[in-house]
């Protein structure tokens, strides 16, 4: 995919606003791409990690968005733990992927890992912790697609105990609740 | 006696004029100042008309007193000092009122700068009404250098005080001189080999008769002041006598540890527990390596003396020298006093080494992950291979060998931000020395960006790339790991946008150059500064870049930062001249700007109480203490003296004497009340 960056763009402070949300200060990052030399991921990427940061200091907002990079990190921290430069990288995908959701930005080719995670935090959410069978539940009703994937590990993790069939509530569901809140 | 006092008002062309009402300054400096006898302006006080002003006002009106209000003291003090000594008025007589520096610059609005102006002026023409003449101060000057190291930097720093006809004391901490030069295999952008060109250079050091060696030798302390150091050099027991040994090279040939890690040959190669560290050592002549020594080892053990020890003596046997031999294994350390006059501090770098640092590339785990400097060794044909390209695991030759460029350099999560300047280059020489030995071979450079400033340089680097072969890919690696036989190695090319996988055979990591591990000791024995990463500092960036902040001390070499050797070889041959310069006169002549502790005529003496705060603030050890004696030999009384050679004027005694004991010439109460009451009073 071609992109042409205008002064539009690049006159724009989108990394001073993810500055602002984050402390991520996308400018000592000096492009040495260690972080993408070392991402597990990489090769599902469409950009790779070194080039949303530079799409962040260059402003080029949209791309970084709607970029299907973000939703595909997996929140290893190997990026950051390499970083020469001590950019959280992995934390910066975090804030993106906050940002993209807000804008309604967020890739649509993603849209599994989107309601993967939203099925993730509604557990959290009623129970304080995650619910596996509940949570697969939910992901499968809205994706039907995926309905038939990873059946057949299903009945193996039953039988190691693995999944339960009844949800298991935490003590402190309240407190669960109230970080909830607070992060609307 | 009232003074005649002249002020002088520089405009500095628009500098002062535009945020100054240089007129007004001038009018009001005179008014209500009977003292002030004369007041102008002028566009460039500095330029040859602005300064026979100044002359021909002297003269003229008969100024016995001057205040130029121009730029900071520091740009031209000296230059309107020496206007005045050409009229024959003490030059001490003349101040600089900072309009510049410390007002137009910094003040936005004219009415602020013109007020604030006005003040300055006031207060420098109330100091010089107090002002006193002042002579220099005069010191002998001893006509030697000393040059600590016996890199290429050292060398040629000698060798160029030495052809001036002035005497040099050379010190080296190993058994020879040569340095890291002497290491390498050839040298960018020539490809020359290293040692053809630096062994004429050290045999040229021997055999100089104005150069004194002292090897196997390090500082022990350092006294003095410019012109006048006294050094302590400690000569390490080389259990060798240097007088004796021809170095005939019949002990190394029978001594039985054979498996020392040489130290020259980092580490690739073995050398015995008696040796010279290279074949070409200056001097070839043999040091016993006392901690991996038998002989030494069973004597700590057994608590004796060395030459007690009965379990080898194969070298002291094997030495021909008769009848005295030419081996005493129970030398000690000697000390040698010099005198000098000169300091040159050419003490070097090391090499990266710290491998835990990267625990990614393997943190020296992997034996075929190894430094450039190692590598220099390899494919030198002095080396353990004698130039031949082997990894050092199992010693076949590598067909794919990646080098990794920036490791410890531009790294500040592993405590290093600075480029280490040289790496790009001898990089690409690498790929073309691996090209030109293993022509089947490839070479891949990560790098993350190509700096090669210099005569030839970019030329070189495309070279590496264009006619030999080198594959260079823009990224970092972020790990290597052991995949049976092969190193792999996981990088990326930000060009592509893609991550590289490389199956490589050896890895070469460009490793950044750092301080010398003690650099921060020599830096405190010399007295002089050293940044945060322990480089040794220069006074001033452009204008004093071999100048230490203690003078008489200089800087050459990459004891002062990363630099390769063409600008290590010109940074020495600057300080030398800048030697030669300082060893040129008798006397050398230096500000009257020092510090003076009271003498007082009996019953009192001195009016210091010998409490010796002021030697304690001292940042230059400028204060001794002094007996005063009465006739017949007692003491009478033990008070605070100041060195002149040493004190540089700053004022710290005086600000802490107690009993108002200490005066500092040119800056003493009297002068800097009338100051402050200029400004306060008006």
């Amino acid at each position: 995919m071609k992109i042409k960056i205008t002064t539009k763009e690049l006159k724009s402070d989108f990394a001073e606003e993810v500055k602002k949300r984050s402390g991520i200060d996308v400018k000592k990052c000096y492009q040495c791409g260690k972080c993408t030399a070392g991402c597990p991921v990489a090769y599902e990427m469409d950009y790779m990690p070194n080039q949303i940061i530079r799409f962040v200091q260059i402003g080029a907002r949209r791309e970084a968005l709607t970029s299907r990079t973000i939703w595909l990190c997996a929140s290893c921290i190997t990026c950051t733990t390499r970083c020469p430069k001590e950019v959280k990288i992995a934390e910066l995908m975090d804030v993106l992927r906050e940002m993209s959701l807000e804008e309604g930005l967020a890739n649509p080719l993603e849209k599994n890992i989107t309601t993967f995670h939203e099925a993730f935090l509604n557990s959290v959410k009623k129970h304080g912790r995650i619910s596996e069978i509940g949570m697969i539940q939910e992901y499968k009703m809205k994706r039907p697609k995926t309905a038939m994937q990873d059946l057949l590990v299903g009945p193996q993790m039953l039988s190691k105990g693995k999944l339960s069939f009844l949800p298991h509530n935490i003590k402190g569901k309240n407190a669960i609740k109230k970080i909830f809140e607070k992060c609307k | 006696m009232s003074k005649k006092i002249g002020v002088f008002v520089c405009h500095c062309g628009t500098n002062i004029s535009a945020t100054v009402d240089v007129e007004k300054v001038a009018e009001e400096a005179k008014k209500n100042n009977p003292g002030v006898s004369y007041t102008t302006t002028y566009k460039y006080m500095c330029s040859d008309p602005g300064q026979k002003l100044l002359r021909d006002k002297i003269k003229e009106e008969g100024l016995d007193g001057v205040v130029v209000a121009a730029c900071s003291p520091k740009m031209h003090e000296h230059t309107f000092r020496n206007a005045a000594i050409k009229t024959g008025l003490n030059p001490y007589h003349v101040e600089i009122s900072n309009l510049r520096e410390q007002c137009s610059w910094v003040h936005p609005d004219k009415p602020t700068g013109t007020e604030k102006s006005i003040d300055l002026v006031r207060m420098m023409t109330e100091k010089t009404r107090k002002d006193k003449s002042l002579n220099p101060i005069k010191v002998p000057v001893t006509k030697r250098a000393l040059v600590i190291g016996g890199g290429i930097a050292g060398i040629q720093a000698a060798l160029d005080i030495a052809d001036g006809g002035q005497e040099v004391i050379m010190v080296e901490r190993e058994a020879s001189i040569g340095g890291h030069m002497a290491q390498l295999s050839e040298t960018f952008p020539t490809l020359d080999c290293s040692q053809c060109i630096m062994t004429p250079k050290m045999v040229e050091a021997a055999q100089h008769e104005n150069i004194t060696m002292h090897t196997w030798s390090e500082i022990e302390s350092v006294d003095g002041y410019i012109g006048n150091f006294d050094v302590k050099i400690r000569k390490k027991a080389r259990s060798v006598d240097l007088d004796l040994c021809t170095g005939c090279s019949s002990c190394w040939q029978v001594c039985p540890c054979k498996k020392i890690k040489s130290e020259f040959d980092m580490g690739m190669g073995n050398r015995t527990a008696i040796y010279i560290p290279f074949p070409q050592a200056i001097p070839s002549k043999p040091v016993i390596d006392r901690e991996n020594c038998i002989l030494f080892k069973d004597a700590r053990k057994k608590n004796i003396k060395p030459n007690d020890s009965k379990v080898c003596r194969k070298c002291i046997d094997a030495c021909p020298i008769a009848p005295v031999k030419a081996i005493d294994y129970n030398q000690v350390d000697e000390i040698v006093e010099e005198k000098v006059g000169a300091i040159i501090v050419a003490t070097g770098y090391k090499e990266l080494d710290d491998t835990s640092l990267y625990g990614e590339y393997g943190g020296g785990k992997y034996k075929d992950v190894i430094t450039g400097l190692q590598f220099e060794r390899l494919a030198s044909a002095s080396g353990p291979t004698e130039g031949a390209i082997k990894r050092p695991s199992d010693g076949k030759e590598p067909e794919i060998v990646v080098f990794i460029q920036c490791v410890g350099s531009r790294d500040p999560a592993k405590g290093c931000s600075y480029c280490s300047k040289t790496c790009c280059m001898y990089t690409a020489k690498h790929t073309m020395l691996f090209k030109h030995k293993v022509h089947h071979g490839h070479a891949f450079v990560f790098y993350i960006d190509i700096r090669c400033a210099g005569k030839g340089y970019e030329e070189f680097s495309q070279r590496a790339i264009e006619e030999e072969g080198a594959t260079y890919l823009r990224g970092r690696v972020s790990r290597i790991y052991k995949k049976g036989e092969k190193l792999v190695v996981l990088g990326a090319d930000t060009l592509t946008g893609s991550v590289v996988e490389i199956e490589a055979d050896m890895v070469v990591l460009a490793s950044a150059m750092k301080a010398q591990d003690d650099a921060t000791k020599i830096a405190q024995a010399v007295y002089i500064q050293y940044d945060k990463d322990k480089f040794l500092s220069e006074i001033h960036p452009k204008l004093k870049p071999v100048e230490s902040s203690s003078a008489g001390i200089f800087l050459a070499g990459t004891c002062q930062g990363p630099k390769d050797i063409p600008e290590t070889v010109a940074q020495a041959g600057a300080a030398a001249s800048k030697v030669l310069a300082l060893l040129s006169a008798d006397e050398l002549e230096r500000e009257p700007v020092v510090a003076k502790v009271d003498r007082s005529p009996p019953p009192v003496f001195s009016t210091c109480i010998g409490c010796f705060y002021c030697q304690k603030v001292c940042p230059y050890s400028a204060i001794e203490s002094e007996d005063i004696k009465a006739r017949d030999g007692s003491v009478i009384k033990t008070v605070a003296r100041v060195n002149e050679g040493l004190c540089q004027g700053c004022g710290l005694c005086a600000a802490t004497c107690r009993s108002k004991s200490v005066e500092l010439a040119g800056f003493n109460d009297e002068q800097i009340y009338a100051e402050i009451n200029a400004l306060e009073f008006n």
